[in-house]
């Protein structure tokens, strides 16, 4: 089976995958690269780091991104489906089941006691998710400033985050233009 | 219609996002309280139901958007809006791969999008602090309130934790275990 290259075998690797990566995003590389490169010898390492890279700079969460891109490079677009349809399903399953009870359990009163303890535990894991997000920008006066920018106006004056995205990309691109033409002149 | 709804929603959520993890919530934020699916409140218990369920976080909350905005059909119209932008848009980049990589308006784009990511996560953030302490309302003496002591109390041990990389789910249920301790404190508004 090491060698089996079929839509099946991408689906039920990627199954795999969604199933047991909890937290999503980075969390699922390690996982993505031990199934496809080590035991499925699907692609190489050379590979992941090339996903990764272009999961970065493409939209949608990176699980779906390496999935769909895993799957097109051993079996083409039916390839893509089933690797894709396999990594979304565990969590569309669970997520459904429970979302059938959530509401009434919440509204019971030590579950509603958890919640509100877990309210405060999530925000320390979303200030340290930020932390880690911010320490692996780019330094330097321009990325501050956008991430300034881009705080000031979603966070102080509730400006929309579509606008606001495509006007930092468009910062970002003058600002690597322009410095770009400055190395060609010297 | 209120399946398109759900689909168009997610697909433009899908497409905007850049960036793993919660790279997605302030949009996320921003679509489900305008439409009026959750509460500020629902989306941030919703963040510990997805990180103790396996999955990316995106799909986790469009699935379970759609379910309790219009069943298993909105669950399936929600988590395909989500999925497709970046399906499609991978499908194209890996025949294209090395003009993409080296494309020097696609790297520039990045340069502006990976700051502004932080900066917009940063606002969520916020958004979501001044939910977690001042839920009730902000009045005078809020900030010697129990219910603010206790979040307070709670946001700064568990920040301690994720900084010393204490697993995630770990973090949940002890908060969790807090909260539930705080429920038998007579007289207090939980």
């Amino acid at each position: 089976m090491k060698n089996d290259r079929s839509a099946l075998a991408l689906f039920l690797t990627f199954l795999k995958i969604g199933a047991f990566t909890f937290g999503g995003g980075y969390a699922m590389i390690p996982l993505i690269q031990k199934e496809t490169v080590e035991s499925k010898k699907w692609i190489s390492d050379d590979d992941i780091l090339e996903i990764v890279a272009v999961a970065e700079s493409t939209p949608g969460p990176i699980a779906v991104n390496a999935a769909t891109f895993v799957g097109c490079r051993v079996r083409g677009v039916p390839g893509a489906i089933a690797a894709t349809f396999g990594v979304v399903l565990p969590s569309f399953t669970i997520i459904s089941l429970i979302s059938l009870a959530l509401r009434e359990f919440e509204s019971l009163r030590p579950v509603r006691c958890a919640f509100f303890g877990i309210r405060a535990g999530v925000l320390a894991l979303l200030v340290k998710a930020l932390v880690s997000m911010a320490s692996k920008c780019r330094r330097g006066a321009i990325p501050v400033l956008i991430a300034l920018g881009a705080f000031i106006l979603a966070g102080l004056l509730g400006a929309n985050v579509i606008p606001v995205l495509i006007g930092c990309a468009a910062v970002g691109l003058a600002n690597s233009l322009i410095t770009a033409k400055r190395r060609e002149t010297k | 219609m209120i399946l398109l709804q759900l689909f168009l929603i997610f697909f433009k959520i899908g497409a905007f996002t850049f960036g793993g993890g919660y790279a997605m919530l302030p949009l996320i934020q921003e679509e489900v309280i305008a439409h009026g699916w959750l509460t500020g409140e629902e989306i941030v218990n919703f963040i510990a139901v997805s990180e103790s369920t396996p999955g990316p976080f995106a799909v986790n909350i469009s699935t379970y958007v759609g379910m309790e905005t219009a069943g298993l059909a909105g669950a399936v119209a929600a988590t395909l809006g989500v999925v497709l932008p970046s399906f499609i848009i991978i499908l194209i980049v890996a025949r294209i791969y090395d003009a993409f990589r080296k494309n020097r308006i696609v790297s520039g784009c990045m340069e502006g999008l990976k700051p502004a990511v932080v900066g917009l996560i940063g606002a969520s953030v916020l958004s979501i602090a001044g939910a977690v302490f001042f839920g009730n309302g902000v009045s005078a003496g809020i900030l010697a309130s129990p219910e603010f002591l206790i979040s307070l109390g709670i946001f700064a041990v568990m920040l301690i934790l994720a900084f010393r990389k204490v697993h995630p789910i770990l973090i949940i249920a002890l908060s969790a275990a807090v909260g539930i301790g705080a429920g038998f404190i007579p007289g207090i508004g939980i």
